[in-house]
């Protein structure tokens, strides 16, 4: 079944038609080119696919495209402010909280998600945050840190 | 450009084939219940309704489920949000995302332990999608916040085309994935009626890794304890994942009620607790180990209720074990 929606991406109106039960995450990046967001698990276990929908970070491997009309949607393409980096890219960047980067755009988005309502998180409140995250190579260390960085980054402008 | 055109029909090819996706359906976003209803009644079988999708879309891309069509409740008016009401019951709508119960303030102040059940339900980009009304429809066995609530004897509110009823949700869940609607019902609200000021809970779910997996067991307890007698009364144990439902640990309630909880007697009501799950073997444990870790969960939650709510995540974990 296809539908013709209307919705915003990365704060520029998109009006398209699309089948139904599409994946958000395949609409993303087989339809509308954008490969940013990344396919893990495809089961909402490792959060590599995290997109904001409506300001809330959530797994677009899990929603189907029939729900977008009149949605507000941000993926890591979206991220940036301007030319500039966001914070949690220049701190993940300066941190070294990649490794391989295929878990990178899941994790910044929620990490931007986490900042957005906590501008002050604890370590603890940010491994809760990132918990549905998943990354193989790092051990995170330096994932915790640059989540620390960004938000130091944020609360200084 | 033609190039990467290609390589992008070469990639889609490759992942229908490495990762499962979605069949086609018809799509329908009905705006009022009576059309909501009526659909599925037009329509016939082979229909789904559609809330968070956490568990829907899985099933479909894992389980090969083929719904012939589905229908959004998401564009049904006054289903989201937590509202208290004039009598002190507090209500949930069906909609209202675990996201919004576990961050809720007058669920962290009122029932923090039920705010605390819906923080186990997966990640929290999981939780901004998966709804109330779902974690109880699909009526999976280990379903976090069904023992909480109906440790606050809650009932559930059914809707149709035919009009509406209330039934208690300790009688709404039939077996794994069966629950007491019939095909064209929906379940609209969650309700938790006025409890004493002195009512303490916890829910304590456990599973060795601490997050995104489902329960092995859950365990919650609500009972009042006396201000100056330290005596338990309306004492409710409800288990997850032990059962082909939720169940009361009835015996185990009858034990407390009345009594000054000690150690010793947390111990003992832990035992008839175990005594009343019926656990299945499965890849997560085995039935043995089900029902030695209801015990001990058990008592743990009984003793962790009357301390008083977790302050942390950190803190929640240690009081686990």
């Amino acid at each position: 079944m296809n539908k013709n929606i209307h919705f915003n991406l990365n704060g520029k109106p998109v009006s398209r038609e699309v089948q139904t039960h599409r994946l958000l995450l395949d609409l993303l990046r087989d339809e509308i080119g954008i490969t940013g967001t990344k396919e893990g698990c495809g089961t909402g276990d490792c959060g590599a696919c995290t997109v904001m929908l409506n300001g809330k970070p959530v797994n677009s491997c899990l929603i189907l495209s029939g729900e977008l009309d009149g949605a507000d949607i941000v993926t890591i393409e979206g991220l940036k402010i301007g030319p500039e980096l966001h914070p949690v890219q220049k701190a993940f960047v300066q941190d070294g909280g990649a490794q391989c980067g295929y878990c990178t755009p899941g994790m910044l988005m929620m990490s931007k998600a986490l900042l957005d309502e906590n501008p002050n998180p604890t370590e603890e409140e940010i491994r809760y945050a990132l918990s549905g995250n998943l990354c193989r190579c790092t051990g995170y260390a330096k994932i915790v840190q640059a989540v620390q960085d960004a938000a130091a980054m944020l609360r200084a402008k | 450009m033609k190039f990467r055109s290609e390589l992008s029909t070469h990639y889609s090819a490759l992942s229908t084939i490495l990762m499962k996706r979605t069949e086609a359906f018809d799509f329908y976003q009905p705006t009022t219940l009576q059309e909501a209803s009526r659909l599925l009644k037009d329509n016939g079988p082979g229909g789904r309704f559609l809330a968070g999708g956490t568990d829907l879309v899985i099933a479909m891309k894992e389980k090969g489920l083929l719904p012939k069509y589905i229908v959004d409740l998401k564009r049904l008016p006054g289903l989201a949000g937590i509202r208290e009401n004039s009598d002190g019951s507090i209500t949930l709508g069906a909609l209202t995302t675990m996201y919004a119960i576990e961050t809720s303030a007058l669920i962290k102040k009122r029932y923090p332990f039920l705010a605390q059940s819906a923080a186990e339900v997966g990640s929290i980009q999981i939780r901004n999608r998966a709804t109330i009304g779902g974690n109880m429809a699909n009526a999976t066995p280990s379903a976090d916040t069904a023992p909480a609530l109906i440790a606050l004897n809650a009932t559930a509110k059914i809707a149709s085309a035919g009009g509406e009823r209330t039934i208690k949700l300790e009688d709404f869940f039939k077996g794994p994935g069966q629950n007491a609607m019939s095909a064209d019902e929906i379940l609209t609200e969650v309700t938790i009626p006025k409890t004493a000021a002195n009512l303490v809970g916890e829910y304590i779910k456990f599973s060795p890794r601490e997050m995104m997996d489902l329960a092995y067991v859950g365990v919650a307890v609500a009972y009042n304890l006396g201000t100056n007698d330290k005596k338990c009364d309306g004492v409710r144990i409800v288990l997850g994942a032990v059962a082909p439902t939720p169940i009361r640990a009835k015996r185990a309630e009858a034990a407390l009620e009345g009594q000054v909880l000690t150690e010793a007697l947390a111990e003992k009501v832990g035992q008839i607790s175990a005594e009343e799950a019926k656990p299945i073997s499965d890849v997560r444990s085995s039935a043995d180990y089900r029902r030695a870790m209801v015990g001990t969960m058990t008592k743990r939650a009984l003793l962790n209720a009357a301390v008083g709510p977790a302050k942390s995540w950190y803190d929640r974990r240690e009081r686990r074990y």
